[in-house]
């Protein structure tokens, strides 16, 4: 099994005839995922690689059964394009869009919760992430499929693209149920809290990296559902310790704010809740290893 | 970005947000002008961009023209925390009667909205909010509704403002609400909002951070604002060729993909420096998923141009970019910059074809190049030829 993406699920593409989403959509086929369409309300009827171009987010399900949008449009009109999933009602959206300003994450994602209370939802991943892959069955975004291509037993959450990578690489050998990159910005839709929750109500999971970065209090919330909630062995890193206070380091989210929002601040937290905190990337991926051999 | 506290009121008049008359000068003499036609005891209030300028000596009064001219003088030039001041803001001086605070903010643990408003302003929030969080009331406000009439009600009720002020000051609520959303900010704070003994209701001062990222819908604002005097040569250079670029104060420079990964080899080069004299990370810069060889020149030439660097740590995965491109644009890079260049590079390279990555710096054995296969023992590399000097 895995988290939020499996074999069966239908994807679609917002923006699937930009640049970016064409050649990711191609990255998505190769690597097994069913991509049933695309959207561009300029292009319907066209196609991409025999991939049907829908109108409309609404008509694309209508006419696939897609269950996933994965959503490369451009910051100006990304906002209209989560709207236009929710109102379709579509299961899972990925926002991969990075720059996406603040009030109009804030505004969709007030939207979804209103939606949600009418009985339609939609679990938003991002924005301003790399999307999720479980390996060997579905990849809704742009996480190369061959850095560890099979499918094992080790859950990743991350707010890092990179530092996805790298850590999946690292671990290439056990595999993983499924790897969610949540995404760098302020304001995201799905948290380290949900999947830590996800993966430990997944059978085929055993254990769970979590990666962390400066800004916000994520870490700290997710520490605390840690000890309350979470049987399966963690594993955490977090970068930003040497970040300066005040300054924004690449994410729009990782930021130190006066004293709130530290790397040393999250460590704490982790390794209070019973989490392995790894020095470095290297280092967590071999408490992870001595973790996997134990079990 | 943050705004100094005459862009912030700028701003506020512009929503209706009642401020004190006043002008920006960055000669004293200047000064001179704007007192005469405010015509009252004025204010000199050093611009800069962080908090404690009146403990600092970076606000004064003066009770004629030729006191703001002096206190002008005083003003400009001082160093506060690091900040130089460039520019002072000359306004009417009021007398107060009280003091309060209020504010909006992003509030990213509840992905929502924030109003906090309390009628002990005056003194650092931070501070109330530790000292006594009860007199500090905190609102969500919904980003579906945002502050109208009824939220400012329900703000100013929750915060107990006496009934003389309380429908004034929800009229200011409900302008510095329009600040917020119509300017994109992350943050608009007014601290403090005073009462004058006639009873005005006046924000003495403010604070406004606006969102990056919305800067495509508000170019004439961000262009009218941005700092660059205040900037960092080398980050003003940086920002030009647009790359996400952080000065910091270390010698080993740092280029990576993806900010966390930067944000982590930061601190591997960090630990690693520990055993090689404290040496430290000069700088952060991500240069993203592409990593063109252009990209990469534009990179190195920052990074090799900061006096303090002494070696170079380039960390790369390959995720979507392959490490063969990467290869390359180093390579190209260094040819770029020629035989004028000097300082040594350590090279990372992992995942997607690091073989050939691998293969093309070995045929180039560029001189200065050395290649690591682990990002921990490359810190250590870099961190060691920094401190060996």
């Amino acid at each position: 099994m895995a988290i939020f993406l499996t074999a069966e699920s239908k994807v679609i593409v917002q923006g699937i005839t930009g640049a970016e989403g064409t050649k990711h959509t191609r990255r998505m086929v190769a690597s097994g995922t069913k991509v049933v369409g695309g959207v561009n309300p300029k292009k319907a009827g066209s196609d991409v690689d025999g991939i049907p171009v829908f109108a409309t987010v609404a008509e694309a399900m209508a006419a696939t059964g897609a269950d996933v949008s994965v959503i490369f449009v451009p910051p100006a009109f990304a906002k209209g394009a989560v709207v236009e999933a929710i109102d379709a009602g579509i299961g899972l959206a990925v926002v991969i869009t990075e720059g996406i300003p603040v009030q109009d994450s804030a505004w969709f994602w007030a939207y979804a919760q209103q939606q949600r209370a009418q009985g339609r939802s939609t679990r938003i991943i991002g924005p301003n992430c790399p999307g999720l892959i479980s390996p060997g069955a579905s990849n809704a975004g742009i996480i190369p499929a061959t850095i560890a291509p099979t499918a094992g037993k080790i859950g990743l959450v991350s707010k890092s693209g990179t530092l996805t990578y790298q850590m999946m690489y690292e671990l290439r050998d056990f595999g993983f149920t499924t790897a969610v990159g949540i995404g760098g910005d302020p304001v995201i839709g799905t948290t380290h809290i949900d999947c830590l929750e996800a993966f430990e109500a997944d059978p085929e999971t055993v254990a769970i990296v979590m990666i962390g970065e400066i800004g916000g209090d994520a870490e700290e919330r997710a520490a605390d559902y840690i000890k309350a909630h979470v049987t399966k062995p963690v594993v955490g890193y977090v970068a930003g310790f040497t970040a300066p206070e005040g300054k924004t380091m690449g994410h729009a989210g990782a930021i130190v704010s006066g004293s709130s929002g530290t790397a040393q601040a999250k460590q704490e937290a982790l390794e209070a809740a019973g989490v392995k905190v790894g020095k470095t990337p290297s280092a967590t991926a071999a408490l992870m290893r001595e973790i996997m051999q134990s079990l | 970005m943050d705004l100094m506290e005459y862009q912030a009121k700028e701003l506020f008049a512009k929503h209706g947000v009642p401020v004190l008359p006043g002008d920006t000068v960055d000669t004293a003499e200047a000064a001179r002008a704007i007192a005469e036609s405010i015509g009252k005891p004025v204010v000199v209030k050093a611009q800069v961009k962080t908090g404690g300028r009146g403990k600092a000596g970076g606000v004064k009064l003066a009770e004629t023209p030729d006191e703001a001219v002096a206190r002008a003088t005083d003003i400009l030039g001082l160093d506060i925390k690091g900040h130089i001041v460039h520019k002072v803001l000359v306004t009417e001086a009021s007398d107060i009667d009280k003091e309060y605070y209020v504010s909006f903010l992003l509030d990213r643990a509840n992905r929502t909205y924030l109003a906090m408003a309390s009628v002990e302003g005056g003194m650092e929030i931070e501070e109330l909010a530790v000292e006594r969080p009860e007199a500090l009331a905190r609102i969500a406000v919904d980003a579906l509704v945002g502050c109208d009439q009824a939220k400012a009600d329900e703000i100013v009720a929750a915060a107990g403002f006496p009934a003389d002020v309380a429908a004034e000051v929800a009229s200011v609520l409900v302008s510095l609400w329009k600040v917020f959303v119509e300017e994109e900010c992350t943050l608009v704070e007014v601290n403090p909002l005073v009462k004058t003994p006639d009873g005005r209701i006046v924000a003495l001062d403010g604070k406004v951070t606006l969102d990056a990222n919305a800067e495509f819908r508000h170019e004439a604002v961000f262009a009218a604002y941005a700092d660059v005097a205040a900037e960092d040569d080398l980050e003003g250079r940086a920002k030009k060729k647009n790359l996400n670029y952080v000065k910091l104060d270390g010698q080993v420079g740092i280029i990576g993909n993806g900010a966390g990964l930067v944000m982590s080899t930061l601190d591997v080069v960090a630990y690693a420096g520990e055993a090689h004299g404290g040496v430290k990370p000069a700088n952060f810069l991500d240069i993203g998923g592409g990593a063109s060889a252009q990209v990469m020149a534009d990179g190195l030439e920052i990074i090799l141009s900061d006096p303090d660097v002494r070696s170079v740590f380039v960390n790369v995965f390959g995720g979507i970019t392959s490490c063969d491109a990467v290869a390359d644009g180093i390579v190209q890079a260094l040819a770029m910059l020629g035989d004028k260049e000097t300082k040594p590079l350590v090279v990372r390279l992992d995942g997607n074809n690091v073989e050939e990555g691998h293969r093309i710096l070995a045929e180039a054995a560029h001189p200065l190049v050395t290649v690591v296969d682990t990002m921990d023992g490359a810190a250590d590399k870099a961190a060691e030829l920094a401190g060996a000097k």
